[in-house]
């Protein structure tokens, strides 16, 4: 579906199903460089399940027009006015890792309009390589091949992929190629770099949120994921083992049930 | 700090070719830990609930349903070419022709049209020039070499370029980088068929095509024992780009409403192809020709290397040799595209040589009759070393206007180079130039 935030044109896919108001809406924030492409193993589950979905692709990216907002605070912003644009008063949010740094901020800017936070892959910081950055600002594709090698768990590496017949690394390069990568995935790991709020923001949150993390995350270790969700009260922790940072793909099948539990109970679709 | 001590930047360590052919697509801990991988031999897969059945139907989630949609085994053959090509996704099928069919199917409609060099496997002639016109598709046959035909040929209804790296038997290349520039700035793919190369020798999709196919029963597979076939998707092409193709951009029927493009973006042509063409032509892998492909893979670059050194011994010994009128391979350094060959087949032009016996036809007959190692067959691709001698055998049919076309001759045999002891080769050689030099006396014996 494309609608116009700010005057410039989005896309979302909406999972295979029409965009309803009646339903309760669920966003999904893509990871840096990447699309809406990501989610597409649980988005179509909720919207053929009672949910309206938008699984974005942020600004200069995918699908959708202008050029890539350079902050989280400015993406944070650009969600909730996302959630106005498609004329609803508030929403679910899914991030998976920059996604998780936008939604925490986004949450934590407008807590009336957010209902329920997921968390993939995410940490309160996430500081990047500094020759990974510096190959992702000059648009040398080594830094999506070095990004894919990390992203990805050992398991991940040789494959397995849940829909048959795609391959991981491959898949997840093209679509980090899908642009141009010094203004997709250059400019959002220099705004990863730069944003300090995430621990401030998480103390915050007031409302139910999960996090899932993976026993192999290069990206957002563990280690990291439990340090933020320890500061958002309440908040449940689910670990994958075997897994690496693109969990939403590697295990797309144990993500999908935990996200499922968690978002039905505490934010139940009456359809 | 001299150059020595600087920090070098860090290194993709994701796995190379070598390991790829043995490891990717397949997770031992997922399968009891079975190191080899299991021939899932079964139709059908149990569903957890009806929300699952539904999912798995809906595409909501992956998994498997039904064996001609999809298999464990044939999973892991899928993901296994698809990582050694360098692509995003591919789909198994029961043939090399079926293969083909798929693609073409997935790509086109009735009205719909295709550009096609003109030297390819003699079964996918046929399916271009008879039968695919039943459907409603043409095509326009374009000689390899001739860059700037392809693009004369194309048409507003033109859908895709389609071509094999290194024809056959003539073995004239297509230039694919250039071509690929012209389908590109047409807004329609292009489609290699790399069966000859295999991707030890010629990764198509870092050249410019955006759809690779193959006949995986012959060097992939490599023994002579299975038949079976993939496509391949390169993930690059962007079918939003234009309104060409409908079915792949649009909510489609066929499939419940849904984009391809929007929802799987660099996977959409295989989404499609399985789940329209498996579902509605049906041309399946065996789990156990699977299982047999992916087992020959395993050794594909050692095997490879093999069939190529062999083969370019065999060049220089058929060159010098007293019974040979001519030698067609690309390592031939007066081949017309031996530097294009070079560029493109940077480890190996192959192990398909075509060679002209002094003598013609009857030489050609009493040869292939009394060689005792090589097999006479039709097929390529195998372990073994395989002759044919197409003017007295496949296109015997043929007058000698209609040969030429073909690009074939009365003297041609056709060798594909086995990995035998190159010395044993060449002593069966022997015989039968012996025996070609004297036809009648040996076919009175
Ligand atoms: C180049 C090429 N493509 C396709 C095919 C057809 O493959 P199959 O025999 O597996 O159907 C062949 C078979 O000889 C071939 O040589």
């Amino acid at each position: 579906m494309k609608f116009k935030v700010n005057g410039q044109e989005v896309f979302a896919s909406t999972g295979g199903r029409p965009f309803d108001k009646n339903k309760p809406l669920i966003i999904f924030v893509h990871g840096s460089g990447l699309t809406h492409m990501t989610w597409v193993l649980q988005t179509r589950y909720f919207a053929f399940h009672g949910y309206s979905v938008l699984a974005l692709d942020l600004p200069g990216h995918g699908l959708s027009s202008g050029k890539s907002l350079k902050s989280i605070e400015d993406m944070a912003d650009w969600i909730s006015n996302v959630i106005d644009a498609v004329g609803y008063k508030e929403a679910s949010l899914v991030g998976h890792s920059q996604g998780c740094l936008v939604t925490i901020e986004c949450t934590a800017r407008y807590p009336d309009k957010i209902k329920t936070l997921s968390l993939m892959g995410g940490a309160g910081a996430i500081p990047m390589n500094p020759d990974l950055l510096a190959l992702a600002e000059n648009g040398d594709p080594k830094a999506v091949d070095l990004m894919m090698d990390w992203a990805h768990g050992p398991a991940g590496h040789f494959g397995g992929h849940p829909v048959p017949g795609l391959y991981h690394i491959n898949t997840g390069g093209m679509l980090a190629k899908s642009r141009t990568i010094k203004d997709t995935l250059g400019v959002d790991f220099r705004a990863c770099d730069n944003y300090k709020n995430g621990f401030e923001a998480a103390k915050k949150i007031k409302i139910p949120t999960l996090s899932i993390l993976a026993t192999d995350d290069k990206m957002c270790p563990v280690k990291e994921g439990r340090k933020l969700a320890d500061l958002i009260e309440g908040s449940k922790v689910d670990i994958i083992d075997n897994c690496g940072h693109m969990m939403l793909l590697e295990e797309a099948d144990r993500v999908l049930k935990v996200l499922k539990s968690f978002i039905t109970t505490n934010y139940p679709s009456k359809n | 700090m001299s150059d020595n001590n600087k920090k070098k930047g860090p290194e993709t360590k994701t796995y190379k070719f070598d390991t790829l052919s043995l490891h990717a697509g397949y997770q031992p801990h997922k399968n009891a830990g079975s190191r080899q991988v299991p021939i899932y031999q079964t139709t059908s897969y149990l569903f957890d609930d009806v929300d699952h059945a539904a999912a798995l139907f809906n595409l909501e989630r992956g998994g498997h349903i039904y064996s001609r949609i999809s298999n464990p085994t044939v999973g892991v053959l899928e993901e296994r070419v698809a990582s050694l090509e360098g692509g995003t996704a591919a789909l198994a099928t029961s043939s090399g022709m079926s293969a083909i069919f798929l693609t073409v199917m997935t790509l086109c409609e009735a009205g719909d049209h295709l550009v096609v060099s003109s030297q390819l496997y003699g079964g996918t002639v046929n399916l271009f020039r008879l039968t695919l016109p039943k459907f409603g598709i043409k095509c326009t046959f374009v000689k390899p070499r001739d860059t700037e035909g392809f693009k004369k040929a194309i048409q507003k209804n033109t859908k895709g370029i389609f071509g094999e790296l290194v024809g056959n038997p003539g073995n004239e290349l297509m230039n694919m980088p250039e071509i690929s520039k012209i389908a590109h700035e047409a807004g329609i793919p292009l489609i290699v068929d790399a069966t000859y190369q295999t991707p030890y020798l010629c990764k198509p999709f870092e050249h410019g095509a955006d759809i690779v196919v193959h006949s995986l029963t012959k060097w992939m597979a490599g023994h002579g024992s299975s038949m079976a076939g993939i496509l391949v998707e390169g993930g690059n092409f962007d079918w939003m780009q234009n309104d060409k193709f409908p079915t792949m951009t649009k909510p489609y029927e066929g499939y419940h409403g849904l984009s391809f493009a929007e929802e799987f973006g660099p996977t959409a042509f295989t989404m499609k192809a399985r789940a329209e063409g498996m579902r509605d032509f049906g041309p399946c892998l065996s789990p156990q020709n699977a299982w047999n492909v992916l087992q020959g893979i395993e050794t594909l670059s050692v095997r490879m290397k093999k069939h190529c050194s062999n083969a370019e011994e065999m060049v220089k010994y058929l060159l010098a040799h007293e019974s040979v009128a001519w030698v067609s391979h690309p390592s031939v350094p007066d081949h017309p595209d031996h530097a294009l060959a070079k560029k493109l087949l940077p480890n190996g032009r192959g192990s398909m040589i075509a060679f002209g016996i002094k003598g013609g036809k009857d030489a050609g007959v009493a040869f292939i009759n009394n060689v005792k190692l090589a097999s006479h067959l039709a097929n390529v691709g195998d372990t073994r070393t395989l002759v044919i001698h197409p003017a007295s055998g496949t296109h015997s049919q043929m007058d000698e206007a209609t040969l030429k076309f073909a690009g074939l001759s009365h003297d041609m045999i056709r060798l594909s180079v086995g990995i035998e002891d190159i010395d044993d080769i060449k002593n069966d050689f022997e015989i039968g130039f012996r025996a070609a030099r004297k036809p009648r006396l040996v076919s009175n014996q």
